[in-house]
């Protein structure tokens, strides 16, 4: 006989053996190590294995016991969602990878419109739906131990040793899943410790249940045709299954496979690779097949073997243990705990998870005023939430044990679970598959099939006058017979299951499809409408989208290190700043960044959450002008055809404004040659006129003096030399711009330069000036044209003496060097340049003082074409004192082409 | 539809059957676990009883021989996926 001391050893060594392997997996992964198991399509197919619970291990026996082959819908309706994996699974991994999903919760409200009160109602259901099954798996580790323990101390201490290890039992798996569920925060990376830890349990329960099988039917029945005949002539020999229970039972676990919380978790959050699923299609029912392959016949010996009276969904354990097969009773115990512990694990994670990013999350959020912008990280929240709401999911099993006794069947529980999370099902497929589904009509639909079965089948299991007075069960609510827990409608006589199963499901889906099509859904709705239907069609972008002008990058920036850590945050910044061909590390909040970024936070606390976080920050709508458009105009081709306009339009008006450009300039041009043209017609004519007044003096007045003769002839004289140099240095200009101008680049010493011009200036007259000059500094060898650099000196030097107003004109020539450069600074101890004539002083014809008529105005102008061809700068710098010319040169001149159409 | 290629090459066809055969599985597993056995005549009624054992190698041959096919079929999507890279949306070319 096995002690209760023995199995709690073996119990402890078992579940401390899942903790090293949950914690070998969890390290593996750290490290990028044994990816090739980790992320493999075995482990993939064996975590579904936790739709097989202790309800399938200890229960289907039992229920085979009681209804013969009834039992084999559980696992006929998954088998047929599995190979129909094309049809819908597909589709929701699809969906659930590109849109980040973290829950079945979160899926419906991003489809919704992200709505978080849809979130909320299937939060809030689902913990209902699946509590009563939580303590089913408590129920069933304490029965099982009860059996092992009433063998060895008798009944009557039984009772406290159930309480004592249901609540041990919660305990561990509490710590389990807070342990290795909430290790990091992103949903969308695999639990890999969970993982491994519930494929190793998958592989305990199957070789458990196939050793038991096996051993009844060649150790005790004696062989597969004895086995046969002993099934025929048992009290379950025939089939006695009623079609509409057949039915009903194979949609139910259909449904609940693909709603279940946990299911959604294993399939669609923590699926790895969309091709594992194909795999899955034939591993996952031959898992299935090989669970339920010797249930018929353990019930059939369980009955023949075991007194009268006994649990029939103990025969797992009972039978082994009445033959003396104590290490069979012990493998059995381990499968049955195996399945109930891996179930709470997984279940209790997809739970918390919904619970904390759809109710615990939204209420932080609205109760910190300051909103999602505030200081300190939000991820501590969040796991600490999570945690919460594992302990209080599990607690809220375990305190529905303690209160429902631990009564019941287990097959009727597990089909109250079913029933529960199966009203998920009409919305998930309608918003997976009709873009016609909105969020009113789901919410409609949803609270009309929980009310159902809420009222026709979770509230009566507690039996009359449990949950419900036994009057409500014969007379109706209300006293109206129409609505008979058992009877909706009046219309009795309807297998209880099949009937409550029957009107919430039907009610559910009518109301849904009908409030659906006379509500109108939001156009954020619309956009994650088109995206969820479509998602395999990839030739459309992204719909929906942040109008993110407002929102600055860097509190984008604050609020994703708190949620996603600080070197995450950095890393997913600076990849999208790197795409967006930016050299800083922050990204323009473009809209497509904002919607990355909204859907990596989505991936830890959910779509809607996440939505709200960012419409924080930004302010703006979800939803961009050209998403309001795609909506209001859903024909993707006329899209199209009005983008192609929208595209020639605007080349249209590009063109139209360059011709307008275009047009301007040569306005300006036009405008710039009369103003030319008129100057120097201005120029010409005041030397002219006097050239002319002086001639016809000589011509006309008689017995003018010789002095006279001679002083009027050196005007004229004078007034021509002025007007031959005006036309020259108009040529030399006009040579200058054409670039026709011939520039001979020869090695030149600077000084040999600065001499020259400095000597020529001084010998031209005109005032005097005094030169400060640093010899040394001078002596650079530049190639250039040196004569046109002269030319550009001398100007400079004779405007000194010329505009210099000081008492001793000094005029200081500095030449500096930097890098490649050579700049030669020419600073006089004048007033210098007024301001504002200050950037005219290059242009033609500019005089600073008018009346003052010494020069054409041209040398500046010339100047600087000439050191703009030699391929330097010229310009005027203001200095506390006087002014200063700066003129930049190259060592080496690479002659510059001409300026085009240069500015007045 | 951008590609409105009326027919395939004989390779791309035979892809398209089998994603076709793919879709037809569950359609009729679910002709077979359950329509069919809600017509067996169950023992509230009279007259000839279907045996368990009948009714459980029925179910189980089913069952088996779906997975066989659900197997082969992944194998033959596999062999294509290889050759050609991933299937998406198919069409009925």
């Amino acid at each position: 006989m096995v002690t209760l001391n023995q199995l709690i050893a073996v119990c402890l060594v078992y579940v401390a053996g899942l903790f090293v392997v949950a914690f070998l997996a969890e390290r593996a992964a750290l490290r990028g190590k044994g990816s090739w198991l980790l992320r493999s399509p075995l482990v993939y197919t064996l975590s579904l294995s936790i739709y097989c619970t202790a309800w399938t291990f200890y229960g289907a026996v039992g229920y085979a016991a009681r209804s013969g082959l009834e039992y084999i819908t559980i696992y006929l309706g998954p088998s047929l969602v599995m190979i129909g994996w094309w049809w819908v699974l597909r589709r929701l991994v699809r969906i659930g990878r590109t849109q980040r999903v973290t829950s079945l919760a979160d899926l419906v409200s991003a489809r919704f419109g992200k709505s978080n009160l849809l979130a909320v109602m299937i939060t809030i259901m689902a913990v209902v739906g699946v509590t009563p099954y939580i303590a089913l798996q408590l129920q069933s580790v304490t029965l099982s131990v009860s059996i092992f323990a009433s063998a060895e101390t008798g009944l009557g201490e039984v009772a406290q040793t159930n309480d004592t290890a249901a609540f041990w039992v919660a305990a561990g798996l509490a710590v389990f899943t807070v342990l290795f569920g909430t290790r990091n925060l992103n949903v969308n990376e695999r639990h890999h410790g969970v993982v491994i830890a519930v494929a190793v349990e998958a592989v305990v329960k199957l070789i458990a249940l196939l050793a038991v099988g096996a051993f009844v039917v060649w150790g005790i029945a004696g062989g597969v045709a004895e086995t046969v005949a002993r099934i025929d002539a048992s009290p379950i020999g025939t089939w006695q299954t009623s079609g509409s229970r057949w039915t009903a039972l194979i949609v139910v676990s259909a449904a609940a496979f693909v709603c279940l919380p946990r299911m959604f978790q294993v399939m669609v959050v923590e699926n790895d690779d969309e091709r594992h699923l194909q795999i899955a299609s034939w591993a996952f029912p031959l898992y299935l097949m090989a669970i339920s392959l010797f249930v018929v016949p353990i019930a059939v010996i369980g009955l023949e073997l075991m007194p009268a009276g006994s649990n029939p969904d103990l025969y797992v354990l009972t039978v082994p243990l009445s033959q003396g097969q104590n290490g069979l009773a012990m493998l059995a115990f381990l499968g049955g705990f195996s399945s109930a512990t891996s179930m709470v694990i997984v279940a209790t994670l997809a739970l918390s998870t919904m619970m904390s990013n759809h109710i615990v999350m939204p209420l932080w959020l609205q109760l910190s005023n300051t909103g999602a912008q505030q200081s300190g990280d939000v991820r501590g929240v969040v796991i600490r939430a999570r945690r919460l709401s594992i302990l209080m999911i599990i607690t809220l099993g375990y305190l529905y044990y303690r209160a429902s006794g631990g009564s019941g069947a287990l097959a009727a529980i597990g089909l109250i679970s079913f029933g529960g999370v199966a009203q998920f099902l009409p919305a998930l497929l309608g918003g997976i598959f009709w873009r016609g589904s909105t969020r009113t009509g789901a919410i409609a639909g949803l609270s009309i099939g929980f009310v159902i079965w809420m009222f026709t089948m979770l509230l009566p299991s507690f039996g009359p006058d449990g949950a419900l007075p036994a009057v409500i069960f014969t007379d109706g609510l209300f006293g109206w017979s129409a609505l008979r827990p058992e009877a909706l409608f009046g219309i009795a006589g309807i297998d209880p299951t099949v009937h409550a199963v029957w009107w919430s499901l039907s009610l559910n889906a009518l109301v849904f499809f009908v409030v659906s099509i006379f509500s109108f859904p939001t156009p954020l709705e619309r956009l994650q409408g088109a995206q969820f239907v479509n998602v395999f069609n990839t030739s459309r972008g992204p719909a929906g989208g942040w109008v993110a002008s407002e929102g600055g990058a860097e509190d984008l920036m604050v609020m994703s290190q708190r949620i996603l850590g600080a070197t995450e945050a950095q890393s997913f910044f600076a990849q999208h700043a790197e795409r967006q061909g930016r050299s800083s590390s922050t990204p323009l909040p473009t809209s497509e960044f904002v919607q990355a970024l909204e859907r990596e936070l989505a991936a830890s606390v959910g779509a809607a959450t996440a939505s709200a976080m960012i419409g924080q920050i930004i302010g703006g709508q979800a939803i961009s002008v050209q998403d309001l458009m795609a909506v209001a105009d859903e024909s993707a081709q006329i899209l199209e055809y009005s983008s192609q306009l929208e595209v020639k339009s605007r080349e249209l008006t590009e063109t139209a404004q360059e011709l307008g450009h275009a047009n301007k300039k040569l306005t300006q041009l036009s405008h710039q040659k009369d103003d030319f043209l008129s100057q120097i017609s201005h120029e010409l004519r005041t030397p002219m006129t006097s050239i002319r007044a002086f001639s016809e003096i000589l011509r006309d007045i008689e017995g003018l003096s010789e002095a006279e003769q001679k002083r009027y002839a050196s005007i004229i004289h004078s007034e021509t030399i002025r007007l031959t140099r005006l036309l020259d240095d108009l040529l030399d200009l006009s040579v200058l711009e054409n670039g026709r101008v011939s520039l001979n680049a020869q090695r030149v010493n600077l000084h040999d330069v600065i001499e020259r011009a400095v000597i020529t200036a001084q010998a031209s007259g005109g005032g005097s000036l005094k030169v400060e000059r640093s010899p040394q500094g001078e002596d650079i060898a530049l190639l250039t044209d040196g004569d046109r650099l002269a030319q550009v000196f001398i100007n400079i030097v004779t405007n000194a003496m010329k505009y210099c107003d000081a008492e001793a004109a000094v005029l200081t020539i500095a030449v500096r060097q930097q890098e490649d450069e050579v700049i030669i600074g020419f600073s006089d101890n004048g007033s210098g340049i007024p301001p504002d004539a200050q950037n005219l002083i290059f242009e033609k014809f500019a005089r600073l003082n008018k009346s003052e008529a010494s020069g054409a105005g041209l040398g500046l102008a010339i100047c600087r074409e000439i050191i703009a061809r030699l391929g330097g700068d010229i310009s005027y710098v203001e200095q506390t004192h006087g002014g200063r010319f700066d003129v930049r040169l190259p060592r080496t001149a690479t002659f510059a082409k001409p300026r085009q159409a240069h500015s007045a | 539809m951008p590609d409105t290629r009326l027919f395939l090459e004989r390779h791309s066809y035979r892809r398209r059957r089998i994603m076709d055969a793919v879709r037809m599985l569950p359609l009729l597993c679910t002709l077979l676990w359950l329509v069919l056995p809600t017509m067996w005549p169950n023992t509230a009624e009279e007259g000839a009883q279907t045996a368990l054992s009948v009714a459980i190698w029925y179910l189980f041959v089913v069952w088996i021989l779906a997975i066989t096919a659900s197997f082969a079929l992944w194998r033959r999507v596999r062999h294509h996926d290889e050759a050609d890279g991933p299937l998406e949306e198919a069409t009925d070319g």
